[in-house]
């Protein structure tokens, strides 16, 4: 039965060709462009690291000026002051701590045919990498003595290593980074987490750095720092009165294996603010903050409001397009009112002709669905063009999103069919035969 | 009219068609409006002039890595060896550029002390060629003399004790008269204090989508740094060929630095508005596309609603019934759906702009973008009709007597 109203919904298409290509270019539009934006959007609020996002926390403190509140109040500030993250960091209340900032050089290549490189860099503390699930080819991360030491160590990127040394195990030897001797410890296979979940303040979407050092090594200047600095009081001349001010510059993460660990923390944190008071810091009211990773994403407004108003946009675009296909539905199957009419006559049950249009439905819905298919693939390109470095691999299908898009326009023109059948299977036989 | 009356009461037998096309009409409505809306708001945004003239102008980064680099002289060196070059009409250095995105910021107050108030001003660090380099017009005042400009050491805290503000500065920080300004002693940092020497007309702030991108500031600094850029300003025309010359030039003349990054005015102002531009085109096609998915329906249900009616039409046309009449009725019948569609609409575009105020913080929309929205969609509607409507009349009073 199946096959022979598929053969019937093939006839009826083609004998209205010209409203079924406007349904199904309706359709195709529709689901092309709600497609390319729901892509982007689910992209953008991806999980960049699904197996322990529940258990990495970023650390939000209110050191901020009592008179003028950090964002009006209403959330703390974003990064932390030096002092606080390297006295957390000393405390060491959690499973795993990383303090990190963002900072640049100059890689001076021993051989004098390579021109010197400037390089974009993480300084970051030992546990970064275990934290953070960081991939190594060769070698191995640093360890905490390494940062205490303040040892002059560099694990680099695939990409580094192979400009450098041509890809080759590097572990052991020395490159010359600021006028300063570095022995590379570990080179990391490629990693670029969508979102860059570990350092908002410096693009959600901006590509991981080219090579990691100690974060030990800025407040010894033999790395310069980058990244965004905040300052509300004013600090001294010099990096050690820069280093003991009120300037948040720093990104504190900690690593917590239960929902008891987090609420120690939290306590731990807030008992470390009530001892800051004493010294005169910390004068506004207890405002600390622990964020998992899929929450700090969340509270950083990583989809961008640009994304999210076109997903707007485009489901209104979808639900144009199917009223545009209720109606032109309606249209069609109450043309063919002789012809139920007198199938009805004939002996076709009410359930015989509602699979019959359900299905010619279906047919329709699967071709839109495949051109709107086709159009999203070319929608992505479009955005991807458009947009530039910022959309960079935010614009691809996965087979996820595929198979939602042909389900999507399977399922919305179904119900789009819904209302036309149920009109056309309560056509009255009588009527239609007598006014043949 | 009598035959609006005769329309409606056909239009009651197909209630859910005629309101299909109604709620498409409104929805094409809400969204064009709104789509139409943002990108004006985001044109007129992009059509603001940033105060530097663009058309001759670039930069480059200058990363300093060699050992016992004298910073001073070398900085000296390129500015005299720039500024003598034929065809470059000057040439500074600078801490940021502005519409790039990267830059510093620091609050201004009228009263010192921790607990005043301040307002958000882009700091720009340069010497007095500054106004000649970017291509400022100076409305009030003067500019630094070479004996303003100090020497800034990387994380220094202190301030120059002269600045040159913009005018849109100068109106924050003085709301009644943007040329009292003009001498006046400001406090930044809280309580230093900085005289304002001169003022300009416009220089906007690094980041485009800042409320404040109008407030700058100049401080005479020159910056002991490893990190700056140079800002060059060439003659009309000259730019392109310069640009290559100047970058193998400082490159060879100094092998203890990199210079990275050169990029024309004009690139950053199409890097900074890439994402407007780009959601701008979007915007345009989605107008485009539902204008025509909105009109092909149209099209689709007045064809086939004739179809139904041949032998109506037929009768009608054999009991005298014009051509013209035959086709009014259905441009007439068009013209009461998109009514009431576009009433709807209008409802709808204003909610939508509501909850996009609400959520995305835009403006609100203006009367005359809905009016245009009506008149267009009400040509949309009628134009879709037209053909319908014609085949309609074609249709001879012969079919009167034939069976369907």
């Amino acid at each position: 039965m199946f096959t022979y109203y598929l053969r019937l919904a093939w006839i009826s298409i083609i004998r209205h060709w010209g409203l079924s290509l406007v349904m199904i270019c309706a359709i195709g539009l529709g689901i092309g462009a709600a497609m390319t934006t729901i892509t982007v959007n689910y992209l953008m609020s991806a999980n960049p690291i699904p197996h322990k996002s529940e258990q990495l926390f970023y650390v939000q403190l209110d050191s901020w000026d009592v008179n003028e509140p950090f964002d009006e109040g209403v959330n703390p500030p974003d990064q932390l002051t030096y002092t606080d993250s390297t006295n957390l960091m000393k405390a060491k209340k959690a499973f795993r701590q990383n303090v990190q900032a963002q900072a640049y050089g100059v890689i001076e290549p021993e051989d004098a045919d390579l021109l010197p490189i400037s390089v974009t860099a993480r300084a970051n503390s030992a546990d970064f990498f275990a934290m953070f699930d960081v991939p190594f080819i060769y070698g191995l991360a640093w360890s905490e003595q390494s940062d205490l030491g303040k040892e002059q160590v560099m694990v680099l990127s695939k990409k580094i290593n192979e400009q450098i040394f041509g890809g080759e195990n590097s572990v052991g030897k020395t490159i010359k980074f600021d006028n300063n001797i570095f022995k590379i410890i570990g080179v990391i296979d490629y990693w670029q987490p969508k979102p860059r979940f570990y350092d908002i303040s410096t693009g959600a979407f901006s590509e991981s750095e080219d090579v990691f050092v100690p974060f030990s090594l800025i407040a010894e200047e033999k790395i310069r720092r980058s990244g965004n600095t905040n300052c509300w009081k004013p600090s001294g001349d010099g990096m050690a009165a820069f280093l003991a001010g009120e300037c948040i510059w720093t990104q504190f993460w900690v690593e917590l294996k239960s929902e008891q660990d987090r609420q120690d923390y939290m306590t731990f944190l807030n008992a470390y603010v009530e001892e800051q008071k004493q010294y005169g810091r910390f004068e506004r009211p207890l405002n600390n903050r622990l964020s998992n990773v899929m929450e700090w994403l969340e509270r950083q407004e990583v989809v961008a409001d640009d994304a999210r108003m076109m997903m707007a946009m485009s489901l209104m675009f979808l639900t144009v397009c199917l009223l545009n296909t209720i109606g032109l539905l309606l249209a069609k199957f109450l043309g063919k009112a002789p012809e139920i009419g007198l199938r009805q006559a004939l002996g076709a049950s009410k359930a015989t002709l509602f699979s019959q249009y359900i299905i010619e439905s279906a047919c329709i819905g699967l071709a839109g669905g495949i051109l709107g298919l086709g159009l999203s693939f070319l929608g992505l390109i479009g955005i991807e063009n458009l947009y530039g470095e910022y959309m960079q691999g935010l614009a691809t299908l996965d087979i996820t999103m595929m198979t939602f898009a042909v389900v999507l326009a399977l399922v919305c023109t179904v119900i789009a069919g819904l209302y036309p059948t149920w009109r056309a299977c309560n056509i009255s036989p009588a009527q239609q035969l007598k006014s043949q | 009219m009598l035959e609006t009356g005769l329309i409606i009461r056909a239009l009651m037998r197909n209630k859910i068609g005629a309101l299909l096309i109604a709620l498409q009409i409104a929805l094409t409505m809400t969204i064009i409006v709104n789509a139409i809306f943002m990108i004006q708001d985001r044109e007129s945004q992009m059509l603001r002039s940033s105060g530097v003239d663009e058309l001759n102008t670039f930069y480059l980064t200058n990363t300093i890595f060699g050992q016992d680099y004298n910073i001073q002289s070398a900085l000296q060196t390129d500015l005299n060896t720039l500024r003598k070059m034929p065809g470059v009409v000057d040439a500074i250095q600078i801490n940021a550029i502005p519409l790039s995105g990267g830059g510093w910021s620091s609050g201004v107050q009228t009263e010192a002390g921790e607990d005043k108030d301040s307002i958000g001003t882009a700091v720009y660090m340069v010497d007095d060629h500054a106004i000649n380099a970017l291509g400022l017009e100076l409305i009030a005042g003067e500019n630094f003399s070479a004996t303003d400009i100090q020497w800034r050491k990387s994380g220094q805290s202190t301030w120059a004790d002269k600045v040159i503000v913009t005018k849109a500065l100068a109106l924050s920080l003085f709301p009644d008269d943007w040329q009292s300004a003009l001498g006046k002693t400001v406090f930044i940092s809280q309580n230093q204090t900085i005289q304002i020497i001169g003022i300009v007309k416009q220089l906007q702030a690094p980041w485009n989508g800042w409320d404040g991108v109008e407030r700058s500031m100049l401080v005479p600094f020159q910056m002991e740094s490893k990190g700056s850029r140079l800002f060059i300003r060439t003659q009309p025309g000259q730019r392109d060929q310069l640009m290559p010359q100047i970058e193998k030039l400082l490159a060879e003349s100094d092998k203890g630095r990199i210079i990275r990054r050169m990029r024309t005015m004009e690139e950053t102002r199409e890097r900074s508005y890439q994402r407007h531009n780009a959601t701008n085109k979007i915007l345009t096609t989605v107008v485009i596309t539902l204008t025509i998915i909105t009109g092909f329906g149209i099209v689709g249900l007045a064809i086939f609603s004739i179809n139904r009616r041949t032998k109506q039409i037929g009768t009608r046309r054999a009991l005298g019934a014009t051509r013209w009449q035959i086709m009014r009725y259905f441009m007439m019948e068009n013209l009461l759906i998109s009514g009431v569609g576009i009433v709807i609409g209008c409802i709808g575009a204003v909610s939508l702009n509501m909850w996009l105020v609400k959520t995305f913080n835009l403006a609100p929309i203006n009367i005359e973008l809905i009016l245009f929205g009506v008149i267009s969609l009400l040509i949309v509607g009628q134009l879709a009709v037209l053909y319908p409507a014609k085949k309609a009349s074609m249709i001879s009073p012969a079919m009167a007597t034939r069976t369907v």
